[in-house]
């Protein structure tokens, strides 16, 4: 066999175990990663219960989902839960305006250091809409994804292109990618050109200023909560067609996501989704077994006789944790110049 | 200044603006009513471009506002030449007209300014002071707390010196700066 084919081989394994996983991880962690941005811009806290909120939304859209399959209510090849997904970011909506009136309010009417305070009443808001979804779903593992599982997989693309290695693209990477190239067109739209958006960026840079421009606060923090709804149940959503459903699985995602935010430059929109494919690649680059993929490119002499893989998957949240002291020690900005938190 | 604006309450008095009361209102109503305010320090979006602190500026009117930001690059055209540009990459001075212009965008009658050249070097302030009175012969009625009391009251033409809460000076600009206990206390001699 030629040299040319094996390198062909061996990158559309490294296309199927590592760039299309990478790529769609890393849009959820980006949409994850959107919503802490701006709870952190509008409201100056960082906001932990963002994992079990996107475990609540998730929740939401199997509960809608299994009762909409009941009813017969699908289309044929796409998954029920896309379907379910606009009434369930309604009900996460509802979920968050009343967790910011029941909770956020009160702290932010009090004056002083919201970004200590905020994040302590975040964590009670996380260990709440943890309960919940337990109490209601139960904390088992479980998959919630029908219709077609795969827009081609390995072994049709095997027959179509000949190749040894074979490339699947699953339904849920293909919306995953799709959705969050459409969700983050749609927010940078938003912010940059409409009246609301502008009043948001405006609030975000000067509140005080903003008060005398005649922006309504109020206006301004809900609109925040909706934008978070809606991010938090498609991000959800998306990385429980992904991976499976599993309410732990959520609550650790909290640390992907804010390693996302810091590494890209807390408070900046763009910088969340850099950091977002950062932290994405990295886990995967670092956790896969390279021993395939060697196997190809290297003469029969060298081949690895171990997996060549140089951290155990067990490892991953490490690795966000590790991504996360480099960046605090060399660049606490972030890559794109964000906010350092200091005491307001 | 902040009792004016409804920012902090009045102790005793009355807070009138073209003979109405206004001593009731919210700040965003008294804003809507004419008043119009440029706090001195942060006094604009430092991330958003020139032409998007001027629209914020203008963001309780209804009404088309592209005509009274085109007012203000009139007045200040070097703002015109940097519409699309960061608050924030801009220099003190011009950083100062873009503050005026955000607040002349409800085309209110009164401008209050506090302290419009504290921290900033004599050339800017020079710059700052030409500013004011492009706001003022725009036909708005200025009201400022000014620490630089010479130069402030050569361009006014009311003073007030509030001594320790009370005023205890009242005059034309020429008449204060003449003031013989005027000049000895403040001004110098």
């Amino acid at each position: 066999m030629s040299d040319s084919i094996d390198i062909i081989n061996a990158l559309a394994l490294l296309t199927n175990f590592v760039i299309l996983p990478g790529l769609s991880y890393g849009s959820q962690l980006a949409l994850g990663a959107l919503a802490v941005t701006l709870v952190y811009s509008i409201l100056r806290f960082s906001n932990f219960a963002q994992g079990d909120s996107m475990a609540f939304g998730t929740m939401l859209v199997i509960f809608l989902s299994g009762y909409m399959i009941n009813q017969g209510w699908t289309i044929s090849g796409v998954p029920t839960a896309l379907l379910a997904i606009p009434i369930a970011i309604i009900g996460m909506s509802i979920y968050l305006l009343l967790m910011d009136r029941l909770v956020y309010k009160h702290y932010r009417g009090i004056k002083i250091k919201q970004s200590i305070v905020g994040i302590t009443a975040s964590i009670g808001v996380m260990f709440i809409t943890g309960g919940i979804v337990r109490f209601f779903l139960g904390a088992s593992a479980q998959r919630f994804g029908d219709g077609e599982r795969f827009i081609f997989s390995v072994r049709e693309f095997k027959a179509f292109t000949g190749l040894q290695q074979g490339i699947a693209l699953k339904t849920s990477q293909f919306l995953t990618i799709t959705l969050a190239i459409l969700l983050v067109a749609f927010l940078f739209y938003f912010l940059q050109k409409t009246k609301t958006g502008k009043a948001m960026r405006a609030y975000s840079d000067n509140k005080e200023l903003a008060l005398l421009s005649g922006i309504d606060p109020d206006r301004v923090v809900r609109i925040t909560w909706l934008l978070v709804a809606l991010l938090t149940t498609i991000a959800g959503t998306l990385y429980g067609l992904d991976k499976g459903f599993a309410p732990q699985q959520y609550h650790l995602l909290l640390l992907p996501i804010f390693a996302s935010v810091i590494v890209g430059g807390i408070g900046s929109p763009l910088g969340a989704i850099a950091g977002a494919f950062l932290v994405a690649f990295s886990e995967i680059l670092l956790t896969y077994a390279y021993k395939k993929f060697l196997i190809y490119l290297l003469p029969l002499s060298m081949h690895p006789s171990s997996l060549v893989q140089l951290i155990g998957t067990e490892y991953k949240y490490a690795i966000s944790f590790v991504i996360l002291v480099i960046v605090l020690l060399i660049r606490p900005t972030g890559i794109f110049k964000g906010k350092v938190i200091v005491d307001e | 200044m902040r009792v004016l604006l409804g920012m902090l309450e009045a102790t005793s008095g009355s807070v009138t603006l073209d003979g109405n009361d206004i001593s009731m209102l919210s700040t965003q109503d008294r804003i809507a009513h004419g008043l119009a305010f440029v706090p001195q320090t942060k006094n604009v979006f430092p991330s958003m471009t020139v032409e998007e602190n001027l629209q914020m500026g203008g963001f309780i009117r209804n009404d088309d506002i592209s005509k009274t930001i085109d007012e203000v690059y009139d007045l200040f055209p070097i703002l015109h030449e940097k519409r699309k540009q960061l608050a924030e990459q801009l220099s003190g001075g011009q950083r100062q007209q873009v503050a005026f212009g955000r607040a002349m965008m409800t085309k209110p009658s009164v401008m209050l300014l506090d302290e419009p050249t504290a921290g900033v070097s004599p050339i800017v302030m020079d710059e700052i002071f030409s500013n004011i009175l492009d706001v003022r012969n725009a036909g708005m009625a200025v009201l400022m707390v000014e620490q630089n009391a010479q130069q402030a009251l050569n361009i006014a033409d009311k003073g007030f010196v509030l001594v320790s809460g009370r005023n205890e000076h009242t005059g034309t600009g020429k008449e204060l700066i003449n003031d013989r206990e005027v000049r000895k206390k403040f001004l110098g001699g």
